[in-house]
């Protein structure tokens, strides 16, 4: 599913990363424990969150999450935002709250990660 | 770099690159109710062959040499130049990639394109081959030489040093308390790392693990050292500090267990999964911890 797709099913506006619309993702990740993420997001995922941090897109970053997409309408404030475009990342704001934003993607058949073993060994 | 390369990667950049990327911006203009005669000196004076014509901002038509020429000769130099100019213009939007460009240089054999912004028709620039070109080796130079050189440089390393033994240390120093800064090594070191023509899913894992191994320090200390020994074999990292400690590594290592104060659950860490992950990253993994005295981490990733 492309960026510009999630986009659209999202209603979600685009905050950085207008350029880099057409990029695939493969997986929804959607978490605000960020250490979560860090343990069971896959490379080239978009991560869902309410958290809104500079540690959000250092988090991503890490963890080579390519883009981030905030839900319940949150904005970040500027540092985020430029930190996200040093590093390349897309970032989108959606009004919609967490829950219906995964199950309108899942509808439309952006897959999530599927079981996970919390003792198991990352990558 | 052969040939063959280069030339697929110069086509990516025209899909990519937006014609707002490339364009002139500074657009000499010309309005609708001025006479004909007017424009001699402005296309003698910027050395143009034609100038767009703009009423508030908004490309209303396009004005030759030809027409001023063809205006001389029946001597209508008194005419408005909105009875004489092209009112049918081919022109492109802003945020086209630089593909529909050339495409549209290829289909026309024009010199130039007004660029115009989708939904209201105000001129924002102008494109010409030249601009293209000049907007493709910009890009090209920023993206590819700076990072491929970077890339070059280190992967080689290990090559060119003579030694039976090699290792390259990077240390990283760790404030604590600051979030604004935290995670900043880990960031760094996954560069280097990169760079140094790791495996991408071995770098990965030592950015997750040094990432974790910092925001302990961050969280809990007053600071602490992260340093990774890069040996050809394998990644060592070192995170030490000389915070409270931890009582019951057994207990910490659980997950879910977590001593973080409130304030760093509300930025979305100290869930208790930090040392846990650490561990599912690495290849081998020991602490060392006394309680009033400091916490020492150490990681090896096996490489290849």
């Amino acid at each position: 599913m492309t960026i510009e797709e999630i986009k659209e099913i999202l209603e979600a506006e685009v905050i950085t990363g207008s350029d880099n619309l057409k990029m695939e993702v493969k997986i929804g990740c959607a978490a605000d424990l960020m250490s979560d993420v860090l343990a069971f997001a896959k490379p080239g995922a978009i991560l869902l969150t309410g958290l809104t941090n500079p540690q959000v897109v250092r988090t991503v970053e890490i963890a080579d999450v390519k883009a981030i997409c905030f839900v319940r309408g949150k904005k970040p404030d500027e540092n985020t935002i430029k930190l996200a475009k040093d590093k390349n990342l897309i970032l989108l704001m959606t009004h919609l709250p967490m829950f219906e934003s995964c199950g309108r993607l899942y509808k439309k058949g952006l897959v999530g990660l599927g079981y996970l073993d919390i003792n198991k060994r990352n990558g | 770099m052969d040939k063959k390369k280069k030339f697929t990667k110069i086509q990516e950049l025209t899909y990519e690159l937006k014609i707002k990327d490339v364009m002139t911006k500074k657009v000499v203009i010309v309005s609708p109710r001025k006479p004909i005669y007017e424009l001699r000196k402005i296309l003698y004076k910027k050395g143009i062959s034609g100038t767009p014509v703009v009423t508030k901002g908004e490309l209303v038509g396009l004005i030759s040499i030809e027409d001023f020429i063809k205006c001389l000769a029946q001597g209508e130099m008194n005419a408005l130049i909105e009875e004489k100019m092209a009112k049918k213009v081919e022109t492109l939007y802003a945020d086209e990639p630089v593909v529909h460009a050339v495409r549209k240089f290829d289909q026309y054999g024009f010199g130039r394109f007004p660029v115009i912004k989708r939904n209201n028709k105000k001129l924002v620039g102008i494109i010409t081959k030249g601009d293209i070109i000049k907007g493709l080796l910009k890009k090209l130079e920023i993206d590819y030489h700076e990072e491929e050189i970077h890339r070059y440089r280190a992967s080689h390393i290990f090559e060119d040093i003579i030694a039976d033994n090699t290792t390259l240390t990077f240390q990283y120093n760790v404030v604590g308390k600051d979030f604004n800064k935290a995670g900043e090594s880990a960031s760094g070191l996954k560069r280097t790392l990169y760079r140094l023509g790791i495996q991408p899913n071995i770098v990965r894992r030592a950015s997750i693990a040094t990432y974790e191994a910092e925001m302990n320090i961050v969280v809990f200390t007053n600071g602490g050292k992260l340093t990774a020994s890069v040996q050809p074999h394998q990644i060592k990292i070192d995170a030490s500090d000389s915070g409270p400690g931890i009582p019951d590594i057994e207990q910490a290592m659980q997950p879910g267990f977590s001593t973080a104060p409130k304030w760093v659950r509300e930025l979305g860490f100290g869930a208790g999964m930090g040392l846990l992950n650490i561990k599912n990253c690495v290849d081998k993994m020991t602490l060392d911890s006394k309680v009033g005295k400091g916490t020492h981490l150490e990681a090896v990733l096996y490489l290849n």
